[in-house]
């Protein structure tokens, strides 16, 4: 059995290198990268029906047109789970020469790491990851948006709906109550509906809000089960940090006003679709692509937010929307962008009852998650400045969990 | 009564069982067989993309053997079916449908994540490995062998039993990923002791899978002999065929049916290890990626036989690698390329059908008359 194995791997290993002699030459020329020669490859969880790697897919073909770039010089790989796949995709990509590799789900991390290892001539960038900063490895990157500061906006949205709603007459100030169906209990979802609450608070003081979990990023029937069951729990607007069209398609159904999440569902919801924030990839890939053919440095943590066009808003539905809401985002959007006002401004929130001044996020990966970092400074908590994923925790008053998921 | 007989009319074919094929006849219609599905699902792909079927076939061929990296991840993904297939195989013999592979297997993964994540840095690492290798076996052993107590004891149903132990091996998985997952809360356990390495199956002469192939290999050598050679082996055979038959001839049937799920769940247990400990030293729900439905195929493709499995896994495994091949070179879905493994698979399965019967056409005569 052995001989024989060992005779099937070197008759492998023979044709192999004939086959591969192409693929090593290209990567001789590692360090000469020009506009023409560069090679991009791109890993993705799912494919185009996952409104997520949509996003992700999209990013990479504007980058593609902007940046002048040819069909073949971009090579995309497609539902590769969070496994040593992940490592075999990162390194046949790089394998066929590419340059630059991308990978869009937080789980394909460590594997990327590993390829990272076995070709430091390939730079590796990774969406939503958090280990790149204590890492340091010169060709391993961590990058996300201040989404939070998307949700905030959008939160002026919900707010001003609500007070329309209290103005009417149709509530009493005490009922604003907000529903929000969150994927997960941990801090990208909490940062996310926090800065959601906060938003709408600002011009809305009465309001309140109730968290559902799903335990899922993608389950149409369990999203749409718990927007259904906030809304008969009283909830009167709904909110999503999930990737499918459950909540959405829940609140048109019941005629709820809507705040969407990945872009906008305003063809399938015309009625209650108001707004809805969304991660732009495009910037991210265009700094990273440039920064390798001008032979800069990539950071090794990207943050993109409303100054770089990385966080976006979609287009207001007037239909649903109340009056004013476009300019009132557009204001508060350049308070943000000038630094006047800040999403987590310890003015604007409590927990138990008090205002903090300190507080430790737990920024640098461990397996005993230590807090590490000071994250309360000048009056706000600073997300996403010590590392580019989120790392607010806190529960503040005002918002209740129904549950908890992880 | 010749004047009634003219009535009857004789179909245009009809089926018939053979009762015996010689070799190459078998291996000329699967042959035959193959060649129709490859042009057939040419054709198709053809219609609906345009593309020239033979540029597809060819990057299926590069998808799969194009580089030395695939070679080695084709043999270490033909190697974890294979393991699978092999140790389903005796308890389909005996008849016993033991869908649960895919929750022995986890289970046996889930048990090797644990001794790695608590004793990792604890035990030497010889040690650790013997700790790891026995607590994969016993877990896959008692997963197996909880569903044939109840069956040799209490005739329940094992098809339901194997698939509901199924269910609860994942949500064990789902619990403990949370548990130990890093960063606290993510659901992802990451790569385990990637500093310290302790726990992972070593490397032979620097190829990280080829420990993985060689032990699936020895597997299946040893499944072949037991099953074709010991007295147990023949033993599955009897109970497979009647169990009355075999309580008659003085087999223990009880005891055949536990002992063999209990073989059967060990070998899934090792495939855990294999997965966990040898490729992606991690645990997670995915860890099994469906290998434990596959193998089902795999080994009923094979007739059972622990040697024709490396032929029809490495058929699964190699439509798999080509297919996926397919979306990224000509940047089409997914679901394109299953179109094209179904077609080829289903053609496969079709020619079994035409080993087993033969299709008999009217006779001219008969319809002239």
């Amino acid at each position: 059995m052995k001989k024989n194995l060992i005779r099937l791997v070197s008759v492998a290993a023979a044709g192999s290198v004939c086959m591969g002699l192409s693929a090593c030459s290209a990567e001789v020329g590692v360090n000469e990268v020009s506009k023409e020669t560069v090679k991009v490859g791109l890993i993705c969880l799912h494919d185009e029906n996952s409104t997520y790697d949509l996003n992700f897919l999209k990013g990479l073909e504007e980058a593609k047109q902007s940046l002048g770039l040819s069909d073949d010089q971009i090579i995309i790989k497609k539902n590769v789970p969070e496994t040593n796949e992940c490592k075999e995709a990162a390194a046949d990509l790089a394998d066929r020469g590419c340059d630059i590799i991308f990978a869009d789900s937080f789980g394909h991390e460590p594997y990327l790491l590993e390829a990272a290892e076995e070709f430091p001539g390939v730079q590796f960038c990774h969406a939503t990851g958090t280990m790149a900063h204590t890492e340091k490895r010169g060709n391993f990157h961590d990058a996300f948006a201040s989404i939070y500061q998307g949700r905030y906006l959008a939160g002026i949205a919900a707010g001003m709906k609500l007070n329309e709603m209290i103005d009417a007459g149709k509530i009493k100030p005490e009922e604003a109550v907000m529903g929000y169906v969150g994927a997960y209990t941990y801090a990208e979802v909490i940062s996310g509906y926090t800065s959601f609450y906060l938003g709408a608070k600002s011009v809305c003081p009465t309001t309140t809000m109730q968290v559902q979990f799903t335990g899922s990023w993608y389950d149409e029937t369990a999203e749409k089960e718990a927007a259904t069951k906030l809304i008969s729990a009283g909830c009167v607007l709904i909110s999503q940090h999930a990737d499918s069209m459950g909540a959405p398609t829940a609140c048109e159904t019941a005629g709820v006003p809507n705040i969407s999440y990945n872009g906008s569902t305003q063809d399938a919801c015309p009625n209650t679709f108001i707004v809805s924030s969304r991660i732009n990839w495009t910037p991210y890939y265009e700094y990273a692509i440039n920064a390798l053919l001008n032979g800069g440095e990539i950071g090794y943590d990207w943050t993109g937010d409303l100054t770089t066009g990385s966080v976006l808003l979609t287009d207001v539905n007037e239909q649903a929307a109340a009056p004013g809401t476009a300019d009132a985002i557009r204001k508060a959007s350049e308070d943000l962008k000038s630094g006047a006002i800040h999403v987590f401004d310890t003015a604007n929130f409590t927990v138990d009852g008090s205002t903090l001044t300190t507080y430790l996020a737990d920024v640098d990966t461990d397996p005993e998650y230590k807090p590490d970092t000071e994250a309360i400074k000048d009056g706000y908590f600073h997300e996403s400045e010590f590392r580019s994923a989120p790392y607010f925790d806190l529960r503040i008053d005002g918002i209740t969990t129904l549950n908890e998921m992880y | 009564m010749p004047h009634s007989e003219q009535k009857v009319r004789e179909p245009l074919f009809h089926i018939a069982k053979r009762d015996s094929i010689v070799w190459w006849k078998a291996w000329l219609i699967r042959g035959v067989v193959l060649l129709a599905a490859l042009v057939f699902a040419g054709l198709v792909s053809f219609l609906l993309t345009k593309e020239n079927p033979l540029r597809i076939y060819m990057t299926m061929l590069e998808g799969a053997f194009g580089t030395q990296r695939r070679i080695w991840g084709l043999m270490q993904n033909l190697a974890m079916l294979l393991c699978v297939s092999v140790a389903v195989t005796p308890a389909f013999k005996m008849r016993f449908w033991n869908i649960g592979a895919e929750g022995q297997v986890l289970i046996g993964g889930l048990a090797t994540a644990a001794c790695m994540i608590l004793l990792g840095d604890k035990l030497p690492n010889p040690l650790l490995l013997l700790v790891m290798i026995a607590a994969s076996v016993a877990a896959g052993a008692v997963w197996g062998v909880i569903p044939a107590f109840f069956r040799a004891n209490w005739q329940t149903n094992e098809t339901l039993f194997t698939l509901m132990m199924n269910y609860i091996a994942i949500q064990l998985v789902s619990f403990f990923t949370y548990k130990w997952s890093v960063p606290k809360g993510s659901g992802q356990v990451g790569v385990i002791n990637r500093a310290t390495h302790a726990g992972w199956l070593p490397s032979l002469g620097g190829h990280d899978y080829l420990i993985n192939i060689i032990i699936v290999l020895l597997i299946t050598f040893a499944m072949y002999v037991y099953l074709k050679y010991s007295k147990q082996g023949y033993e599955i055979a009897v109970v497979g065929e009647s169990e009355n038959t075999a309580r008659y001839i003085g087999i223990p049937v009880k005891k055949v049916i536990i002992r063999t799920m209990l073989i059967s769940g060990a070998i899934c247990g090792i495939s855990g290890l294999l997965m966990v400990a040898g490729t992606d030293h991690t645990i997670s729900r995915d860890t099994a990626a469906g290998r434990g439905f596959t193998a089902i195929m795999v080994s009923w493709l094979a007739k059972f036989n622990s040697f024709y499995m490396i032929l029809t896994s490495f058929l699964i495994v190699f439509l798999q690698k080509g297919a996926t091949e397919i979306s990224t070179a000509f940047s089409l879905n997914e679901s394109f390329s299953d179109i094209i493994t179904g077609i080829i698979i289903f053609f496969i399965i079709s020619s079994e059908f035409f080993i087993q019967y033969s299709v008999r056409f009217r006779r001219k005569e008969a319809a002239a008359s």
